[in-house]
């Protein structure tokens, strides 16, 4: 638990490694959902022109 | 060297490369950041004037960092687009935006969370580091903002473009700042004459924090250029025939 408490700034330590995670994983699940949407957008446009044609 | 630039400029060709490529960046990044977090968090000693509280650096710093490449990715790729008119380059610089934005948030909000503890404040308004630091965040935030305004794609590289060289002024601004200006900040320990002002056992973890971020930087940047790309040749050829590949985003 000492070395948790990091000599009491734990709270401002812990804090800031884990606002680093968090952004991290934003990132990348925004990078990961725009791949995905503009796939799947180009998909459905595909699909769109071969039931006109 | 040329043709393989040249090469590398195709959006085709470019997207089937960094489809490679970004496992491995986000493995040697996973990798090193391991490694600077442990080492970091329990292996570095204390500091003798800041304690514990001096870990922050560990993520305030590579994060500092990387707010700033992320700008001259920007500026830099937007110059090239402008002037050579790559199609690749815009498609660059539209994907660093959101991530320098990102990275200047975690900078600004863990140098806040440890300027608490060490200065007795959350913020300091007449701090240049601090201050110009909060503009790069706002020319983030301007030039996705122009680009969203915009719906024609080639208007808005244009005029975003121009946005992100002028705004590119800043960043001199922001790493000198603590030396032409009066500032609470501290000066340049990694890159200074001499070498960095650091022990060892403090300097590799933090090198290491440097290189996995950069990494995972590096990751996130090809994904999103990859999206980019992808939306601007969705009416060639080469995108039909990976959709109907069946390959699927990856």
């Amino acid at each position: 638990m000492e070395g948790l408490a990091m000599g009491g700034y734990g709270a401002y330590v812990w804090t800031c490694f884990i606002l680093a995670a968090v952004v991290f994983v934003i990132c990348e699940w925004r990078a990961r959902l725009r791949l995905r949407q503009v796939y799947r957008d180009i998909e459905v446009r595909i699909k769109a022109l071969g039931d006109t044609q | 060297m040329w043709k393989f630039i040249h090469q590398l400029a195709s959006p085709p060709h470019f997207y089937t490369i960094a489809s490679r490529i970004v496992p491995w960046f986000v493995f040697a990044g996973l990798l090193s950041v391991g490694y600077a977090t442990y080492a970091g968090l329990f292996l570095a000693p204390a500091d003798y004037q800041q304690g514990d509280a001096f870990r922050i650096i560990y993520v305030h710093v590579p994060s500092a960092y990387l707010s700033m490449v992320a700008y001259m990715i920007m500026a830099v790729s937007a110059g090239i687009g402008l002037i050579w008119r790559i199609k690749l380059s815009h498609a660059v610089a539209a994907a660093a935006a959101p991530l320098g934005a990102w990275f200047t948030f975690l900078a600004l909000a863990t140098g806040s969370i440890w300027g608490k503890p060490m200065w007795g404040t959350w913020w300091e308004w007449g701090d240049p580091r601090l201050t110009s630091e909060l503009i790069m965040l706002f020319l983030y935030f301007g030039y996705m903002a122009l680009r969203g305004a915009i719906d024609d794609t080639v208007k808005a590289d244009k005029s975003s473009a121009v946005l992100a060289l002028v705004g590119a002024v800043n960043v001199p601004i922001i790493h000198f700042s603590v030396e032409w200006w009066s500032s609470l900040h501290q000066g340049a320990t990694l890159v200074k004459k001499g070498g960095p002002a650091m022990d060892p056992a403090m300097l590799y973890p933090l090198l290491a924090m440097i290189l996995g971020f950069t990494f995972l930087f590096g990751a996130l940047l090809l994904r999103r250029v990859r999206a980019e790309v992808l939306f601007r040749e969705r009416r060639t050829r080469w995108v039909k025939e990976l959709i109907l590949s069946g390959e699927g985003p990856r």
